[in-house]
């Protein structure tokens, strides 16, 4: 009877302790920033973009804002909606991707048409930065020589090169198709990260890739920049899109850049991102050299970026399966039932769990009241994990012995307390496997929260892809792994105190039996 | 005391096309021992889960103390009778202790701890169920203590009506000489209704008051081991009887 209070206490405890660790996260999650302005600014994922990010952010801190920068969102429509949104407030694009991706022009646009068709949508433009990134074709300099290829229209002569190119590139308006019939080419290229596509061409995988012009990669891995000789490619004069109802004075900070980043500049800054995998320190290299300000900002600790994303993915994890785990054991002791319903209820988090988790997580961003934010990873996530809680709680009522069942029944307690009382406790180590499966599938899937700027351990991973550095891919991938190895620790010591001891007897006494 | 505690009245009991029973009709006398006896898939089990409702007739109607059993009154009713089965019946998470207690510490009117713990000594005792067991898991207890335990359980509230279905037949033939030894003294001592389903009839003979055998959903006659044996209904009575030899007939 002691030992038994003993465990009763020990329950009791860990209960209150999830209730205090809950709260602190909610608290995390709804804390409002207290004093300063908050303003959101979000960029694409590519280095550039991370790097003016990073400037505008400066820009508006040091004009007094608290930045809420939601960093490699995604291509250019999922950030262009979060702009609509309000997710974000302002983020850097390029005049050639409005043109043709945002407003879908066929014809070329002036810089004030530009502005007045973005206006009716609730947004306006800065003035051009100052450089033109646009796309442009690279090969291996020594390919390019050895089979005299030097101009775009050189390609058709070739048509068996082995072509590598960005998703978007592959099916923007002044993309490959266009251009392939402009310039006559009979290639068919494969779509590829950007990133990644550096590293093929480089390994002589791929034999010719997109790029953009400013890329500090080109000059890297000494690729040769094929001319566009037809003049296919737009201008991308660099901008920053803003939302009309921005604070007047947030505008004038950003609009301090205007003219004042050449091609020279854009490229050192990209060079510098990617040698030092900081994107704080290429912004800072901005303020050294336009400003002559000193930089006294000092970088954040690799320690406390850990214990910041750690944090983040914790809170991910942790609400997500909170919520899953109270909507997902209803639902699993209906579904332990024979019927169509119960086909439905296991049926549903199913095909759910078959939606690749990218895929998600964009169906998702446009829903209202989710867009960019963490309440949209929380909400993927918690789709995620409903299937094996679901089914395993199911499947744990249903195994449970007909005899037991009928004893059960037989006692004469009503039909809750026969759940509550037995057939949960009798389930609970298939409904415990279930919880423990989704978590450790939640703790790698959390990882893609990144995306759409939720944070946790996924953004060193994505900062990594785009600056194609395995060092930073693993500061967070590492990190994700331990974590969910230590999950899974944590819910074999939780087996001892949830999973009533008579089911471990039972269980130690029928791995004996077949052993014999 | 010759009144009849139990009756089912027109019962016929389909599963899909299969009937499980025919049309039948039986008094189960208060304070008395009743057998239900035949062959495998005669039909005993389903009366017994048909008293105490884990199965509704598809015609008919089973009274208790001449109230027809329905949704309504079925929790009351199982709440005055225990039910013991083959295989114990005891669930795996609780101890024996909390087998036996469970509905005595659920129940609005909750004993207090004190006499909890004297209804288990008490318990304990008619059962020969030893103290130390108690604490122990269905996986630690024997085939014989687990059936004690259920059996404690079963009286655990101390209803008027024990429904065993075959509880010795897992067991092996010394336990179960002595735990049918138990069981007679036990139900003689303790005066309740018992209907006990077996498929042994030195068992039925040694244990029963009245005895009902039973052949494919049907009720073939009732009535004590004389009657059977010296006034048989019809041929399979005196077979099923002598089917059953005993050493000494070797």
């Amino acid at each position: 009877m002691k030992k038994q209070e003993e465990v009763n206490s020990i329950r009791q405890n860990i209960s209150r302790c999830t209730f205090y660790a809950l709260s602190v996260l909610l608290l995390i999650y709804t804390l409002p920033s207290a004093d300063a302005q908050k303003i959101g600014v979000g960029s694409k994922r590519f280095t550039e973009s991370f790097v003016l990010g990073e400037i505008a952010k400066r820009l508006l801190e040091d004009a007094g804002y608290h930045v809420e920068f939601k960093q490699g969102m995604g291509g250019t429509i999922i950030v262009w909606e979060a702009l609509k949104n309000g997710d974000i407030a302002m983020y850097p694009d390029y005049t050639g991707t409005i043109q043709e991706t945002i407003l879908k022009s066929a014809t070329p646009l002036t810089s004030e048409q530009m502005q007045s068709a973005l206006a009716e949508h609730g947004i306006g433009m800065t003035g051009e930065l100052g450089f033109n990134n646009t796309y442009a074709f690279a090969m291996r300099r020594a390919h390019s020589d050895s089979l005299n290829i030097h101009k775009i229209s050189d390609l058709q002569d070739h048509p068996n090169l082995k072509v590598g190119v960005s998703h978007e590139f592959l099916k923007r308006k002044d993309g490959w198709e266009p251009l392939s019939r402009r310039y006559g080419l009979q290639i068919t290229p494969r779509g590829m990260e950007h990133a990644l596509a550096y590293v093929a061409l480089n390994n002589g995988e791929i034999d010719l890739m997109d790029a953009y012009s400013t890329d500090a990669k080109l000059a890297e891995y000494d690729l040769a920049v094929l001319e566009d000789d037809l003049h296919f490619f737009p201008k991308y004069n660099s901008v920053f899109l803003y939302r009309l109802d921005t604070d007047l004075a947030a505008i004038d900070a950003i609009r301090t850049v205007e003219g004042a980043i050449d091609e020279g500049l854009m490229t050192r800054l990209n060079a510098e991102a990617e040698r030092t995998n900081d994107f704080t320190a290429a912004a800072s290299l901005y303020f050294s050299e336009v400003e002559h300000r000193a930089v006294e900002v000092a970088p954040e600790s690799f320690v406390s970026k850990l214990a910041r994303w750690t944090a983040r993915h914790l809170m991910l994890v942790g609400i997500s399966m909170v919520i899953a785990i109270v909507v997902s054991i209803p639902l699993g002791i209906r579904a332990s039932r024979p019927g169509l319903l119960s086909q439905i209820i296991i049926g549903v988090p199913g095909v759910m769990q078959t939606v690749p988790s990218l895929a998600l997580l964009a169906l998702l961003v446009p829903v209202p009241m989710l867009g960019i934010s963490p309440t949209t990873a929380i909400v993927a996530l918690f789709l995620y994990s409903l299937l094996p809680i679901v089914r395993n709680t199911a499947t744990g009522l249903q195994n449970i012995p007909i005899p037991l069942r009928e004893s059960a029944a037989a006692l004469g307690l009503e039909s809750t307390a026969q759940l509550t009382k037995l057939y949960l406790p009798m389930a609970s180590r298939t409904i415990l496997a279930g919880i423990k499966t989704s978590v450790i599938i939640n703790v790698g899937t959390a990882t893609l929260a990144a995306l759409i700027g939720a944070g946790g351990l996924g953004e060193p991973i994505i900062s990594g892809l785009a600056l194609n550095n395995a060092e930073v891919i693993l500061q967070g991938a590492i990190p994700a792994a331990l974590l969910a190895i230590l999950v899974q620790v944590c819910f074999d010591a939780l087996d001892r105190l949830i999973i009533p001891r008579g089911l471990r007897l039972e269980e130690a006494s029928q791995q004996a039996g077949t052993g014999e | 005391m010759n009144e009849n505690k139990i009756t089912l009245r027109d019962i016929e009991m389909r599963f899909g096309d299969v009937v499980a029973l025919h049309s039948t009709n039986l008094q189960i006398a208060a304070g008395q021992t009743t057998v239900l006896i035949g062959p495998s898939g005669c039909g005993k089990s389903t009366i017994l889960r048909l008293i105490i409702g884990l199965l509704t007739p598809t015609s008919g109607a089973v009274e208790f103390e001449g109230v027809p059993v329905s949704q309504n009154n079925i929790l009351a009713l199982r709440r005055r009778m225990g039910y013991v089965i083959q295989e114990g019946g005891l669930f795996p998470h609780l101890t024996a202790a909390q087998n036996v207690t469970l509905m005595a510490r659920h129940l609005q009117s909750a004993l207090p701890e004190d006499e909890i713990q004297a209804k288990l000594d008490e318990l304990c005792e008619l059962t020969r169920f030893p103290q130390e067991g108690l604490a122990r898991y269905a996986v630690e207890l024997s085939g014989g203590q687990r059936q004690r335990v259920s059996l404690m359980r079963a009286l655990a509230l101390d209803p008027d009506v024990l429904l065993l279905d075959e509880p010795l037949g897992a067991l092996d033939p010394m336990v179960r000489a002595s735990l049918q030894t138990e069981l007679k003294e036990i139900f003689g001592r303790l005066g309740k209704t018992v209907v006990l389903v077996t498929h042994d009839m030195a068992e039925a003979g040694y244990i029963g008051d009245s005895i009902v055998l039973m052949r494919g959903g049907r009720i073939v006659q009732q009535g004590s081991l004389d009657d059977l044996r010296e006034r048989p209904a019809d041929d399979f009575v005196s077979e099923f009887i002598t089917a059953q030899r005993s050493l000494i007939q070797l």
